[in-house]
């Protein structure tokens, strides 16, 4: 076999759909990489674009917003105990007399950190179970299937909450645990394309050329579950920020003085009806506004996953 | 159709299966037992040791739960040393209310959002379809809690039509159906979101298909064809989704219940955490999953039934 055949194999079986149909071998280029592809599906799409903007103005404003704007978040002060809005506290005070708004550029940091921390670790971990159930398969997948069925069935608050009242939650623990339930239906996604990819013509033709199954996952199979992975772990973000939310609400969260938008809103809950509502109301329009750009990115991501799957 | 029922029942079992170690797994991982997290860290060595051969503590672990397993079967759950009350009595008392909750929540957000997914479907892109998937995008990034708040402003405070809390609730809809209103209403529309999104990209794959163009160019009108031939085809993995959502439905109740006051077992649930009240706390959550894996089963059925495609998987 000729040096670099193997590659030019590749390349025609795992390349864009043109090329496979192409009359000569001389017509090898393509007319437009994947990446163009993608980055033209995603920016004609003006929400997504729109959607990126606000996080990035989200995360800049938890960033880079303590670096302009100094508060103190670690004395409490009860002289200054539920104050409105002034000039001195743009958005109010904490019922502990923090200012609202460097608390809400705090909060934010553990959100963000949170919500990414999950989405790469659930998405991780349910990559590697569901790919190593669907590739084997048999037995070993219906066991490994049932574990996460059973994991499913199961009301994750209810655990969460038996969990919290044996040990002290953390951070780190609250980012297991939403982890914890968050990576059994990726294992599913990913078990079921494992086992359509596997099949596909493309990549019984690389096996076909000699092609060996560490060859195979990372250049076949992978690639082509690695867009529906992206789109996966964003929706995931979204997802454990709410779900860190409800935790908040219920009082599981991490103790003072580390916060996070879930308790800052929970809080707000328990004082709106005092009359306090800018406990409330930025704090609620912050994660709304949070969850729903990342929702809508993901949904986007996915549209230029299918344009990219399509073109094949 | 009974080849595939049993296989589903088979999974069944050996879901709860799972579940049950897994409660009785917690359950031996207390840190200082589950006779400390009882008499509190002061008892002394004597009290510990007596209430451990009682409860048949020293015993070997498989033992102990076969010995679990046949009592929780039989609806002995344990005793209550918290609320002094046995926890098969107290699940009898709690558990229907949310059970209640969350029935009544699911059959209104389904018939809700099974004819806003055929609309927006068969409207797809234009403005109406756009500012509904907008608000149930909306409200589908929002936390439950939050929801609820809402509601109870625009509901209670704004416009005063229903209370503002459950507590009152005493488990009869003829009586207190108005208690139940802000609560069913917080949880459905959550759900709503969910459904509606699904239904609507289950109705736009479907009126691609070859037989809605047969069904057309037979002469059916596009009301025939929608709601004689899509509906039908979109709503079974609907009602699969039914079936998926229950755990987190039931999640959900928890925080509805704890927001309103709502005495069901999530809000006995959620006191007896604080109270570190371990029967009651693993009774629940063994009988909580059973009926959530129990309605999961029932949902498969359903499903089979609707589609014999699913049947021969």
């Amino acid at each position: 076999m000729p040096h670099g055949a193997e590659e030019i194999a590749d390349q025609v079986i795992a390349g864009t759909g043109e090329m496979v149909e192409s009359e000569t071998f001389g017509d090898l280029s393509p007319s437009a990489s994947p990446l163009s592809i993608a980055l033209r599906t995603f920016s004609a799409n003006k929400l997504a674009v729109a959607s990126l903007a606000m996080l990035v103005i989200v995360v800049a404003f938890c960033y880079l917003g303590p670096v302009f704007y100094h508060t103190n978040q670690i004395a409490t002060n009860l002289l200054r105990e539920n104050q409105g809005p002034s000039a001195a506290h743009p958005l109010g005070t904490s019922p502990t007399g923090k200012d609202e708004l460097g608390r809400l550029m705090l909060g934010g940091q553990s959100t963000i950190e949170l919500g990414l921390a999950v989405g790469v670790i659930a998405t991780g971990f349910g990559l590697v179970w569901g790919t190593v159930s669907g590739f084997i398969g048999g037995a070993v997948d219906s066991i490994m299937m049932r574990v996460v069925d059973a994991l499913l069935s199961i009301p994750f608050l209810f655990f969460v909450i038996l969990l919290a009242s044996i040990v002290r939650p953390t951070l780190i623990l609250v980012i297991l645990v939403i982890s914890g339930v968050s990576w059994l239906s990726t294992a599913r996604l990913v078990r079921g394309e494992t086992l359509s990819l596997r099949t596909r013509d493309y990549v019984s033709a690389a096996r076909g050329f000699g092609a060996s199954n560490t060859r195979l996952i990372a250049r076949h199979i992978g690639p082509n579950v690695l867009g529906v992975l992206v789109v996966n772990a964003t929706l995931k973000v979204a997802d454990a920020i709410l779900t860190f939310a409800a935790l908040g609400y219920l009082g599981l969260s991490v103790p003072p003085p580390a916060t996070n938008w879930g308790e800052i809103l929970a809080g707000g809950v328990n004082n709106f009806f005092d009359g306090y509502w800018w406990q409330l109301w930025p704090a609620a329009i912050l994660i709304v506004v949070t969850v729903l750009a990342v929702n809508v990115l993901g949904d986007a991501l996915r549209d230029v996953v299918e344009a990219r799957l399509n073109q094949r | 159709m009974l080849g595939y029922s049993l296989r589903r029942f088979g999974q069944a079992l050996i879901t709860i299966f799972v579940v049950s170690l897994i409660v009785f797994g917690v359950l031996h991982a207390l840190p200082g037992g589950l006779v400390r997290a009882q008499l509190g860290s002061k008892a002394t060595a004597i009290q510990v040791h007596s209430l451990e051969v009682q409860e048949g503590l020293l015993r070997p672990l498989p033992i102990q739960y076969l010995t679990w397993l046949w009592s929780a079967l039989r609806g002995n759950l344990g005793f209550s040393y918290k609320l002094n009350e046995s926890v098969a009595t107290l699940i009898g008392t709690y558990v229907p209310r949310t059970f209640l909750l969350v029935l009544v929540s699911l059959l209104l957000a389904v018939s809700i959002a099974i004819p806003m997914g055929l609309w927006q479907g068969y409207r797809r892109n234009r403005a109406d379809d756009h500012a509904l998937s907008a608000t149930m995008l909306i409200l589908y990034s929002m936390p439950t809690f939050l929801l609820g708040v809402i509601l109870i402003l625009v509901f209670n405070l704004w416009l005063p039509v229903f209370p503002s809390t459950a507590s009152d609730f005493g488990g009869s809809l003829a009586t207190d159906a108005a208690d139940l209103a802000l609560p069913v209403l917080t949880l459905c529309l959550a759900n709503v979101s969910y459904f509606s999104r699904y239904m609507r990209s289950a109705v736009i794959d479907n009126l691609l298909e070859d037989y809605v163009r047969t069904a057309k160019a037979k002469g059916a009108t596009s009301r025939r064809v929608l709601l004689r031939h899509v509906l039908r085809n979109s709503m079974t993995s609907t009602v699969t989704l039914l079936g998926l959502s229950l755990p987190y439905t039931i999640s959900g109740s928890l925080i509805v219940e704890a927001l309103f006051n709502y005495p069901g077992a999530g809000l006995l649930f959620w006191n007896s955490a604080q109270n570190r009240d371990f029967p009651v706390l693993l009774g629940i959550v063994l009988v909580v999953t059973v009926a959530t894996v129990a309605g999961n089963f029932l949902a498969d059925i359903a499903y089979g039934i609707i589609d014999p495609r699913v049947r021969l998987r």
